[in-house]
């Protein structure tokens, strides 16, 4: 292990610590339902930067994946009463499943034909999704939450925690695909698919591995969900939003390193939280278009390529 | 429960209802089709356009004269989201892509967001004499507001086919979507032809949404529906062929309207994305593809 490795697992630790610790003495529950969000964007968007980012196939069917993961929860909550860790392993299998199966259909395609082919497989779950009753069709499902396991006081805390631990899996596994063969692979693939193709790099194996991993996170993300709001419905589970989040925040986060879609996701998740406190929700979604529009016009490379600009400009200056 | 005569009005309806889906993909078809520019937000703007003819509504104006009104504003706004588009994305080469789609997904939400913010999620709905009667076509109901539809529609089709092909600036357009390079070294400005083809197409998208508001009650978030429809219609047809979208359109409405009464409308919303989906995977150029 090099030594940036060493820094990052301490890194990597000491947030799970402060999650825990948190959770342990925090009172005021808004904290962690705010929180929750903030850390579930920050997996989803973690998880469309690995193909968005890398390869360069923008995904719009974050909420695909999501809300399957919602649904996988539900099901196996009302059919075997599954323990959260189960419904959240059990959401990441079929995530991947569901990307490799929707790579090996799409990911043949290049550009705007494949990101439409996602929107609609978005559109086809969600129909599925509605018309299958044992979960609740149309109408939506109500779910009552266990009781929650020791240290914990009250659920929601145990989920923030949870959650904790999915970000720092996604983060790692996004950093790791950022520095493997892996990942020079897909950013050839982003370049020009075509000489790739030519060196001989396996893209299209490139592509449904990242795909699959990438599924499999946004699927994960997806299942605590159903505990969290203790209810969902399809429109709610495959709302494009959470499409849209994703992509905004990797995309103005900056796509080339692993910490752009981090820094994206905790400064909208947290400016739409404020947002829909203060003001009201439309504002939070009318912020992060206007946002997204202004970066890729604006600042192409995101938060990233500004710091780094920032960072040239003052090395320059100082003699 | 199923009958010929139920399918014959299902054919019936379809073909109409096709003709209504090819009117509002044409502009989509020069823009994404010819053009070849990402444009997501296609459907946004036609929901935003059924808001203008409501809005327009309230001073006794038809909605389809409305559609005419408001072509010149929609022709600007065309030209604005090109030439943004152009000088930020084409401009730069490599990774527009990405870039350019997110660009045009933006633009799609904030309109939607502006839409809610302003009218609110209520469904809207227009006035007009042949709005709520319906006359009878081969034993077959019809209501009269899909028949104004179908007739604008085809007209619509039929005026962008000729002037695509016998005008110049319309032989132009097809020009440089079929190679920008040589147009350049005949000494013709791609840009510009380019520039004036997506203000066409989006003006278009002016008089398709107030067809759409006459065939349905239009709701904000009524776009997303229509990005599968609109795009299914238009690769369907084969990039850019004018005369395939009319027949891409009209399969489309037939396959709808035949599941809607065999199946039930919770089925509706996915049969476009699954066509189109068929499409791209069994044959990607299209029907009338090149």
């Amino acid at each position: 292990m090099t030594g940036r490795g060493v820094w990052f697992w301490i890194g990597a630790a000491l947030f799970i610590a402060l999650a825990v610790a948190l959770a342990l003495v925090v009172r005021n529950e808004y904290v962690f339902f705010a929180g929750f969000v903030i850390l579930q964007f920050i997996v989803l968007a973690t998880a469309w930067n690995i193909l968005g980012g890398y390869a360069g196939y923008v995904n719009f069917g974050t909420s695909a994946f999501f809300g399957i993961g919602v649904y996988t929860a539900i099901f196996l909550l009302k059919a075997f009463s599954a323990p959260l860790l189960v419904q959240i392993g059990v959401a990441a299998v079929v995530g991947a499943a569901m990307g490799l199966g929707i790579g090996l259909l799409t990911l043949r395609l290049r550009g705007i034909f494949f990101s439409i082919a996602t929107v609609a497989i978005t559109i086809i779950a969600e129909t599925l999704i509605i018309n299958w009753k044992f979960v609740g069709g149309a109408t939506g499902v109500q779910m009552l939450r266990p009781p929650v396991t020791p240290p914990f006081d009250s659920y929601i805390k145990m989920l923030f925690v949870v959650l904790a631990i999915l970000v720092v899996i996604a983060v790692a596994l996004a950093r790791y695909v950022q520095d493997s063969k892996l990942g020079r692979g897909l950013r050839a693939v982003r370049d020009d698919e075509v000489a790739a193709e030519s060196c001989g790099v396996p893209t299209l194996n490139l592509k449904l591995v990242a795909c699959a991993i990438s599924g499999a996170l946004m699927c994960a993300a997806g299942a605590p969900s159903a505990m969290y709001l203790q209810f969902a419905d399809p429109v709610s589970a495959f709302n494009l939003n959470y499409s849209v989040s994703a992509l905004a925040m990797s995309l103005i986060g900056g796509t080339s390193h692993w910490i752009g879609p981090v820094l994206g996701a905790i400064l909208l998740g947290s400016t739409q939280q404020l947002l829909t406190v203060t003001i009201s929700s439309e504002i939070n979604v009318l912020v992060l278009g206007l946002m997204l529009v202004l970066f890729v016009v604006a600042a192409p490379e995101g938060i990233i390529g500004l710091v780094r600009r920032l960072w040239r400009r003052v090395g320059k200056g100082s003699p | 429960m199923f009958s010929l005569e139920l399918l014959l009005d299902a054919v019936v309806l379809g073909v109409m209802v096709g003709c209504f889906y090819a009117a509002v993909s044409i502009g989509l078809s020069i823009s994404f089709g010819l053009l070849d520019v990402p444009n997501v937000a296609h459907p946004a703007l036609l929901v935003l356009a059924s808001y203008g003819a409501w809005l327009l509504g309230d001073f006794d104006i038809d909605p389809i004269v409305a559609g005419f009104i408001m072509m010149p504003a929609f022709f600007l706004l065309g030209v604005m989201l090109y030439r943004t588009y152009h000088e930020t994305f084409e401009k730069r080469g490599s990774d527009a892509g990405v870039r350019g789609l997110a660009f045009f997904f933006g633009i799609a939400f904030i309109i939607e967001v502006v839409i809610i913010m302003r009218f609110g999620v209520d469904q809207r709905t227009v006035q007009a004499f042949y709005i709520g009667k319906s006359i009878e076509i081969l034993e077959v109901r019809i209501p009269m507001r899909m028949v104004a539809a179908f007739v604008v529609a085809i007209l619509l089709s039929l005026a962008l086919t000729l002037y695509l092909s016998k005008t110049f600036l319309g032989r132009a357009i097809r020009a440089v979507a079929q190679d920008e390079a040589a147009l350049r070294l005949m000494g013709a400005n791609p840009v510009a032809i380019k520039q004036w083809a997506f203000g066409i197409a989006t003006a278009v998208v002016a008089l398709a949404g107030a067809l759409l508001i006459i065939v349905q009650p239009v709701e904000p978030t009524l776009d997303r529906a229509y990005i599968g429809r609109t795009f299914c219609v238009v690769v369907m047809a084969g990039l850019g062929s004018m005369s395939g979208t009319l027949v891409a359109g009209i399969i489309l409405g037939v396959a709808e309207t035949i599941v809607l009464t065999m199946f039930g409308a919770s089925w509706a919303p996915a049969i476009s994305f699954t066509l189109l989906l068929l499409v791209l995977g069994i044959r990607p150029q299209g029907l009338f593809g090149r």
